[in-house]
């Protein structure tokens, strides 16, 4: 960014003479340091797949998680909407808090489950306010949402820092979201199974996690779709052990065909 | 005379000295009635207004629109349930703006609810929510006195309604035809309509289904006889 530093980055309600809200610029910045995250939509679910990146050996496994259930049943502990967040880690669970609170209140108005459009169409609006004043800054961080039902299928947005939101097919925000989204370009997503999805899901975290610069890593797998009755929850034990081992295979067989091209 | 201000009541009909009609609740002393059947909903109510014993409107139409596909069918204070009404219909209205589709019946019936339990303590209304969506059909909704809210496939109300239950037990099947279900509510409503003081006039019926709304009325003159004892 070759303008930084003209003055007009101090604020998130000036623009720059040639239109632009640099801080907003900046969080884009804060979620391109953090951790890939993949969501891919198929013909019947919607599958979540982190890269954690765990900064140091004395974390205890499971420590802060990047997905979450946001809206549940009262006394029931199932979801039926996932987010699954990149960025700073503390504005996200911010979010995460307001997209259950409107979906609690949607919930006691109208006595059924939030649609997903219009919790998207909510928390995009609350990130957006925070791009137009001078006493806050924008949140640094991107979150997807997806959920699944019979009549509306599998739904999945995006939302960035600047408030802007997107319906996908297949999204990657993070570290590594260039080769992530040329990776699921290669798929044919509307007629995938969820199963294959969480692998494909894997084995792309697995594929542009950075050995060099990130040693450690978690991979954290969720869906929601048909097989799950429309819950969001983290895959099955099994299911995870066999995407996670697909995965490394995968890397293996890359890394021997790279040898033999040289 | 008494000193109660006049009311228009659709479900009841309370006395209030000789010249009631002046001072009394308008009300619709009302027979209303709602029938899932295959395909959408059949609503309907008889079309008496009354004033304590006066009959101030012989041709009221207790059918009222909420949005397209979402009616209700009134009784008991003309006025709380008009007014409830146009409250709801604005509500769902912005809600479809925002949602950018159609809302869903048992939304509508939600947003009944909420009012009418929030001020039970001062309203008279018992009302019947029944309308067709792409997600969940035909439904109907009864929301009582209390704000109580319940979906039936098939529900009455009114002060009518006490003398029909027995009928409604015995003739109603799930998965009738429109036809059926148009006949078996006129015969319930003209039932209820023969014993009832405070209900009578027309039949106003209205069939919800995916194309919308059809509106019928059946005549005084053409109601369906039966045994008068």
């Amino acid at each position: 960014m070759s303008s930084i530093g003209t003055g007009y980055d101090l604020s998130a309600s000036q623009f720059s003479p040639d239109g632009r809200v640099f801080q907003v610029e900046y969080a884009v910045k804060a979620v391109e340091n953090s951790g890939t995250v993949i969501a891919l939509k198929g013909k019947d679910g919607v599958v979540f797949a982190v890269e954690k990146l765990v900064t140091s050996k004395l974390y205890e496994p499971g420590a802060n998680r990047r997905i979450f259930n946001i809206d549940s049943h009262v006394g029931m502990i199932d979801s039926h909407v996932g987010m699954a967040v990149s960025g700073l880690i503390a504005d996200a669970r911010q979010i995460v808090e307001i997209a259950r609170r409107e979906a609690a209140n949607y919930r006691a108005q109208y006595n059924v489950c939030i649609p997903l459009k219009y919790l998207n169409d909510r928390v995009s609006m609350y990130m957006h306010a925070y791009t137009l004043y001078s006493a806050v800054r924008p949140y640094g961080c991107s979150v997807i949402l997806s959920s699944y039902d019979n009549v509306d299928g599998p739904q999945m947005y995006m939302i960035d820092p600047s408030g802007v939101s997107y319906g996908y097919y297949g999204c990657a925000i993070g570290k590594a979201k260039q080769s992530a989204k040329t990776e699921i370009e290669k798929l044919k997503l509307t007629n995938m199974s969820t199963k294959d999805l969480v692998k494909e899901a894997a084995r792309i975290v697995y594929l542009v996690h950075d050995e060099l610069k990130d040693k450690n890593f978690e991979l954290e797998l969720s869906w929601v779709c048909a097989d799950s009755k429309g819950r969001h929850e983290k895959v099955p034990e099994l299911v995870y052990a066999e995407a996670e081992k697909s995965a490394k295979q995968a890397m293996e067989a890359d890394s021997d065909s790279d040898t033999e091209d040289m | 005379m008494s000193s109660r201000a006049p009311v228009l009541v659709e479900n009841y009909a309370p006395s209030y000295g000789p010249h009631d009609w002046m001072t009394a609740p308008h009300s619709t002393g009302t027979s209303i009635m709602a029938a899932e059947f295959d395909g959408g909903v059949v609503i309907g109510a008889d079309s008496r207004t009354t004033t304590g014993a006066y009959i101030a409107n012989r041709v009221t139409d207790k059918l009222t629109r909420v949005t397209d596909n979402i009616y209700c069918c009134r009784s008991g204070s003309a006025a709380d349930t008009q007014a409830i009404a146009d409250i709801v219909s604005y509500h769902l209205n912005f809600h479809a703006m925002e949602l950018g589709e159609k809302p869903l019946v048992n939304i509508g019936a939600a947003v009944f609810r909420e009012l009418c339990y929030n001020y039970r303590d001062s309203l008279m209304a018992g009302i019947l929510v029944a309308g067709w969506d792409k997600r969940n059909g035909g439904q109907v909704y009864s929301v009582p006195i209390g704000g109580m809210c319940v979906r039936q496939p098939v529900s009455i109300g009114g002060s009518g309604s006490s003398y029909v239950y027995g009928y409604v037990d015995a003739n109603f099947k799930q998965g009738m035809t429109k036809e059926e279900c148009v006949k078996f509510i006129t015969n319930t409503l003209s039932l209820a309509m023969a014993r009832d003081g405070s209900s009578g006039g027309v039949v106003r019926l209205g069939i919800i289904t995916e194309e919308g709304i059809e509106r019928r009325v059946v005549l005084g003159n053409e109601l369906p006889k039966f045994y008068e004892g």
